[in-house]
């Protein structure tokens, strides 16, 4: 075929994001490309290895900023004495909370969407979220307001985690091995057990006094402030543990990523894989909302800016700069409420109404995913 | 060789596709036809193990495909199917890269990119191979995705209707570029094909298929017959002789 032809009917491919291309992308010329040295790595070429590093030392930038100014400003102790130490000590562990669930977050939603091939869902799909609210105020209506202590401590930490983990396990084991094997149902009935466990916590939190209906909303949504840090020893190392082994799957996660077809095609087991990907989402989640409490929107905005400016396939990649993404975003909301406006208990929920506007724009911008 | 034994596939009680025992021969390509609902995508995604079989074994090359480490059936046999949608973002290039997985197994080497250059070169794409998959045409996205089952340098390819939404230059380009795989890189194509003249003139053996059977597996001049067509399509045809081989006729 003649390249003249080749030029024309590219137009039949859908013409809306043509403008927002950078210029040389499209307009490139054939013999450019192929002076060039052919290669099939991540990054196309020069001008988008530029982009990506640039983003990448921004965020670094960003981050390691935020992370001194949340650990220095405005500490009203004397510097170098006691009570310094105490508040830089405290100031860490909520630091450290923050990357923790936003790390979980981030690994979880990028490997899950690659996982269901659907890049609109978040594994909070599955239910953790209305199953940690259905505990709590579960344990709120049976014991009243000290129920929310009750679940306070590392035994019960990890058995809110266990119990949103065997909910997911069994969900998908159930779902994925048995006659339907199929993904959208596995889904629909997540977001069925999810919507039941809503409704029930819904009814009972009707029955609450106001007053244990006050304290239980307080734990209801996603705050730093929930995670004691005697977690902490414990979240990290399975944290980052997973994140190890989603990273070193990270080539089986490219391919997983082209669909069940082209994957089996490729020589990938899919159904084991598949399976491991979500035990290993599950881990993150459930961990992640035993933590601090459900964050709907966090992994979701963090996945979606990566895939924005990485725009590339590779995991290895994705991954990163989803977590400096969310670290920044969390760690900087947190400094600017907690420390400039005074406002800790709201900084989730501040996060998750920038990162529902900042989605609105982009997808407006750029017409796709 | 493609051994078929006894392959059966259930998907309910009324409708089931074989059992069917045949063997495709290696080397060259083999077109299968029928009308719709026959069961030659069936038989074919199960040939690819795209697809559970509810009886019987399928051996390619000596391999049962079901029993064999997928990986290794992968670097023997290579399917396509024929809806490809992907959710990441991908050049040509980079596609065509994911098909040398079953060999690098992620990490791609020198002799990795030679041979997706070749894929890439082979089906015309070089001018495009830094496009987006997004930027191109139905028919340029297709050739990708053959050159990605080419790269992966398997002996036998499948494909479910490659033909699929190409015009008559594009499906005729296909058609000759796979022609060529056969003669030149000595794959055996297995092909799904909806155009019956297609089969006669590019495929070394037609294999038909109608209500889950094969009922005839020959050459094109054998099955090229009044009789014979008619029957496999349940319509009316007459073959006459065209510039260039037996031709269908069923308007």
């Amino acid at each position: 075929m003649s390249t003249s032809q080749a030029h024309t009917e590219a137009h039949t491919a859908p013409s809306a994001d043509q403008p927002q291309r950078p210029p040389g992308q499209s307009a490139r010329q054939p013999d450019s490309a192929t002076a060039r040295r052919r290669h099939s790595k991540p990054i196309t070429d020069k001008k988008h290895l530029r982009k990506y590093l640039l983003v990448m030392s921004l965020l670094t930038v960003l981050a390691i900023a935020v992370t001194v100014g949340i650990m220095t400003y405005d500490n009203p102790a004397e510097f170098g004495s006691r009570g310094w130490w105490l508040i830089a000590g405290m100031r860490r562990d909520s630091l450290l909370t923050i990357a923790v669930v936003t790390l979980c977050h981030t690994m979880a939603t990028i490997a899950f969407q690659t996982a269901v091939n659907n890049r609109i869902i978040t594994p909070g799909i599955m239910g953790f979220g209305s199953l940690y609210t259905a505990i709590q105020t579960g344990f709120v209506y049976i014991f009243g307001a000290a129920g929310v202590t009750m679940l306070v401590g590392v035994p019960q930490f990890f058995l809110q985690m266990i119990v949103m983990l065997l909910l997911a396990t069994g969900l998908y084991t159930w779902l994925l091995s048995g006659k339907f094997s199929n993904i959208h149902i596995m889904l629909l009935i997540g977001v069925v057990i999810g919507g039941t466990l809503a409704s029930l916590s819904n009814f009972m939190q009707r029955m609450l006094t106001p007053s244990e209906f006050d304290v239980l909303t307080a734990q209801l949504f996603g705050n730093i402030s929930n995670a004691r840090a005697e977690y902490l020893p414990y979240a990290i190392p399975i944290a980052l543990l997973v994140t190890v082994v989603l990273w070193l799957r990270s080539s089986k996660l490219n391919v997983m990523a082209l669909g069940k077809t082209t994957a089996l095609n490729l020589g990938v087991n899919y159904k084991r894989e598949l399976i491991g990907i979500l035990a290993l989402v599950s881990i993150l989640i459930s961990m992640a909302t035993a933590l601090i409490g459900p964050m709907m929107f966090l992994g979701f905005l963090t996945a979606m800016l990566a895939y924005q400016f990485a725009d590339t396939y590779s995991h290895r990649m994705l991954f990163p700069m989803g977590f400096l993404f969310g670290y920044t975003i969390l760690a900087g909301g947190y400094f600017i409420l907690r420390h400039l406006w005074d406002a800790g208990g709201a900084v989730t929920v501040i996060v998750e109404l920038i990162g529902g506007t900042v989605f609105l724009i982009f997808i407006l911008r750029k017409g796709r995913l | 060789m493609i051994t078929l034994n006894e392959v059966q596939k259930d998907y309910s009680d009324s409708v089931q596709i074989g059992p069917v025992t045949t063997e495709i021969e290696s080397g060259g390509i083999t077109a299968l036809v029928g009308p719709n609902g026959a069961g030659k995508s069936t038989i074919l995604t199960m040939m690819g193990r795209l697809l559970d079989l509810d009886h019987g074994t399928i051996e390619v090359a000596g391999h049962d495909v079901v029993k064999t480490p997928s990986r290794t059936i992968a670097k023997i046999l290579s399917v396509l199917r024929q809806e490809n949608h992907f959710v990441t973002r991908l050049t040509v290039r980079q596609l065509v890269g994911f098909g040398r997985f079953p060999h690098s197994g992620g990490r791609l080497t020198l002799g990795d990119e030679k041979y997706i250059s070749e894929a890439i070169d082979f089906l015309d794409l070089t001018d495009l191979e830094h496009r987006y998959l997004d930027q191109l045409s139905g028919g340029q996205r297709q050739r990708a995705y053959v050159a990605m089952v080419l790269a992966q340098q398997t002996d036998y390819v499948l494909l479910d209707e490659p033909l699929n939404n190409l015009d008559m230059q594009h499906a005729v380009q296909m058609m000759k570029q796979l022609r060529r795989a056969a003669d030149d890189l000595g794959r055996t194509i297995v092909i799904v094909l909806h155009d019956i003249n297609f089969a006669a003139h590019y495929s070394d053996r037609i294999m038909a298929m109608k209500n889950g059977q094969v009922i005839k597996h020959g050459t094109p001049e054998e099955i090229m017959q009044n009789q014979v067509l008619s029957e496999i399509f349940n319509t009316d045809i007459t073959v006459i002789e065209g510039p260039s081989g037996p031709l269908a006729v069923y308007y």
